[in-house]
């Protein structure tokens, strides 16, 4: 039933994207990436730089998944983007399976697009209303030169079979508007696998759906990691469903990865008084929440234009250390193996 | 629940929609209670008809109504009674206010934030501009917002200043009611817990009522007296906030509840197969008998409301 797309391209040009790994089988690896944007006035006077990814590193293991849990505008999604290599790292670099993605030509930034699949957030907005599913599963096959109709064919009804879109004749012909919301993010799912890719970046794929059809969701998308062995990046806001899809659980905080750990390791026992203040703030049901005040950090997240000096978190950190925390940023702690947290407290 | 302390009384209240595939059974046939200073939150998925009840209730109605009827008693009046004009001038936003989904998002951008905050008061006759605009600035004090805010525009604000200044225009009035759509959807956790404590906080000072309507049963635990869970048009379950979050009884609750992934417990979420029912010619009997694990032959006929010591839910399991 597999179809490698790849395959059908032309041989000599044919980049296998990964097997040959230089950096320990990293699949992808990020290393002191930062990614700014230039503000401007008048639209050519120089007025500073938006910081929205500044020093980041992490690897990404093949078949392992991740969490990046953050508010919005900490730079999670120019994150994402940059590794997508829809932005262009300001510097540092952003790596697959040991070749820089921003390196890349033309013919290897397309097969690099065929290795990375792309669940965006709002399904019916990334879903082009005018094409049925069977045209939206097709495109990505006609643009990576899967010439034969018939193949192309299989390979959707494989991948929406895969995807849970069944019966599938009931779909095919459908326009993303005559779909549900859940059904509407399977098609982007769909559209995410069908060239067989080796890793998926999922932009909050379940914020706007309910809550009963959210754990569906991932459900089908942790299936499909674990069937394919698939990289996946989950980019999320809420804590509370990070631990049912990831092994690993980043926390970004004003355009930094602030705490890296284990997902149970985190929850259990958060170290960044960052991760401490989401998880108190993150609700269970429970009717005595509405019988107390909830503690919350005061202020909010800086301006990424002139971030505070020092630890970002310090203007609203409780444990705050005074000629430390406000001039000198803390570089990455491990006061435990494999738990890594950019805080003064833990060195 | 006695009487006299009752704000506001639903009965049997429809709200129903003409398309051009037919009649959209939004809102269909809803009882309910509030009391004085009391918050409910009505649960639901999308498209089960809980904006349509706030629209109902308020009178916010766009132009393919089929059928609205019912009763709806605010303080002992039946306002259905009263003709719109009469309505907008005593009721809406006078008594009863809203702050619509995606309210922070639909601020005026060329109005300074203060005098769309106290437009209400204006717009009521209710006061002149300076009074109006004092009042603005004490509901920006309750709210949160610093009172210099009061001369900047809605670009100016983050999200959350913005939606807390919704929420000063919803009660720059002083109604005694104040309906909550899906208040803090949009926003970031530590922002959420803001906004609800701001809410804990109103709710003691002011001693306004809530009707928050949301599809999130986590968060709405931060603000729940009490629940109503709506499916399909229909209350489905209503009960004390205490009693909800412990023992859900109707099957679709237990379901949702079991759907909300936790934090604090290790517990694996399920989902629910199946969606819920078209609005168009939904069937006859219970809704949710379709999707419904615990179903039986009776369930083909419309289940009645069952009282089990103040906790109502509309089941045949426990006739």
């Amino acid at each position: 039933m597999s179809v490698d797309v790849r395959r059908r391209e032309d041989v000599q040009d044919q980049v296998r994207m990964s097997g040959d790994g230089r950096q320990n089988g990293a699949l992808l690896s990020v290393r002191d990436l930062r990614v700014w944007f230039e503000l401007k006035r008048f639209g050519f006077l120089h007025a500073g730089y938006v910081h929205a990814v500044d020093g980041v590193n992490f690897d990404l293991e093949r078949g392992e998944a991740i969490g990046i849990v953050g508010e919005s505008g900490c730079g999670k999604t120019t994150l994402m983007k940059t590794i997508l290599g829809l932005y262009e790292p300001t510097e540092g670099e952003v790596s697959f399976a040991g070749r820089e993605v921003d390196a890349f030509g033309t013919r290897q930034m397309r097969s690099y697009r065929a290795a990375v699949g792309y669940v965006q957030q709002d399904p019916y907005g990334a879903l082009p209303p005018f094409m049925d599913v069977q045209s939206i599963l097709e495109e990505p096959m006609k643009i990576h030169g899967v010439k034969d109709a018939r193949e192309r064919e299989q390979r959707v009804r494989d991948v929406m079979a895969e995807v849970k879109l069944t019966p599938i004749e009931d779909y095919v012909d459908k326009f993303p508007h005559m779909l549900s919301g859940g059904q509407q993010q399977r098609v982007v799912i769909a559209r995410a696998m069908i060239l067989e890719p080796e890793l998926i970046v999922a932009d909050e794929p379940v914020s706007m759906l309910d809550a009963s059809v959210r754990v569906e969701i991932l459900r089908l998308l942790q299936g499909l990691q674990s069937s394919h062995d698939l990289s996946v990046i989950y980019i999320t806001h809420d804590l509370s469903t990070v631990r049912y899809f990831s092994e690993y659980i980043f926390v970004m905080y004003a355009g930094k990865l602030v705490e890296r750990s284990r997902v149970n390791e985190l929850l259990a026992s958060p170290l960044h008084p960052y991760t401490e203040a989401l998880l108190a703030a993150t609700p269970d049901p429970d009717y005595r929440n509405a019988l107390t005040q909830k503690a919350v950090p005061p202020g909010e997240p800086p301006s990424l234009v002139n971030p505070p000096k020092g630890c970002r978190f310090h203007p609203r950190c409780p444990h705050m250390i005074e000629g430390l925390c406000d001039t000198e940023e803390p570089p990455d702690f491990e006061p435990e193996p494999k738990h890594f947290a950019a805080c003064w407290l833990h060195r | 629940m006695s009487e006299n302390n009752t704000l506001l009384r639903i009965e049997d209240l429809r709200l129903y929609f003409r398309t051009q595939q037919g009649v959209v059974q939004a809102v269909d046939g809803v009882d309910f209670k509030l009391r004085q200073n009391e918050a409910v939150v009505v649960l639901g998925e999308s498209g089960c008809g809980k904006t349509s009840l706030a629209r109902a209730v308020l009178r916010l109605l766009p132009r393919n109504v089929d059928t609205y009827s019912g009763e709806i008693h605010l303080n002992g009046t039946n306002v259905m009674e009263l003709g719109d004009e009469e309505f907008r001038r005593t009721i809406r936003w006078v008594k009863m206010s809203m702050v619509p989904q995606a309210a922070m998002n639909a601020l005026n951008p060329v109005l300074k934030v203060g005098e769309q905050v106290a437009e209400p008061m204006t717009a009521h006759y209710l006061a002149d501009k300076d009074e109006a605009l004092n009042q603005a600035r004490r509901m920006f004090q309750h709210v949160g917002v610093p009172v210099d805010f009061l001369d900047r525009y809605a670009f100016e604000l983050s999200g959350g200043m913005r939606q807390r200044a919704a929420l000063a225009m919803a009660l720059v009035t002083m109604p005694a009611l104040v309906f909550l759509d899906e208040p803090t959807s949009a926003l970031d956790v530590l922002t959420q817990a803001n906004i609800f404590n701001v809410l804990k906080r109103i709710k003691k000072d002011l001693e306004v009522s809530f009707i928050l309507i949301t599809h999130d049963i986590a968060t709405s635990s931060e603000l729940a007296d009490r629940v109503a869970v709506m499916y399909a048009g229909q209350i489905v379950e209503l009960s004390e906030a205490r009693r909800f979050f412990s023992d859900p009884l109707h099957p679709y609750s237990k379901m949702l509840m079991a759907s909300v992934p936790k934090l604090k417990v290790d517990q694996e979420p399920t989902f629910i197969t199946g969606h819920p029912p078209s609005l168009l010619g939904p069937p006859s009997g219970c809704r949710f008998a379709d999707r419904c694990p615990s179903r039986f032959d009776r369930c083909v006929e419309e289940p009645p409301v069952i009282d089990e010591a103040g906790h109502e839910v509309k089941c045949w399991l426990y006739a």
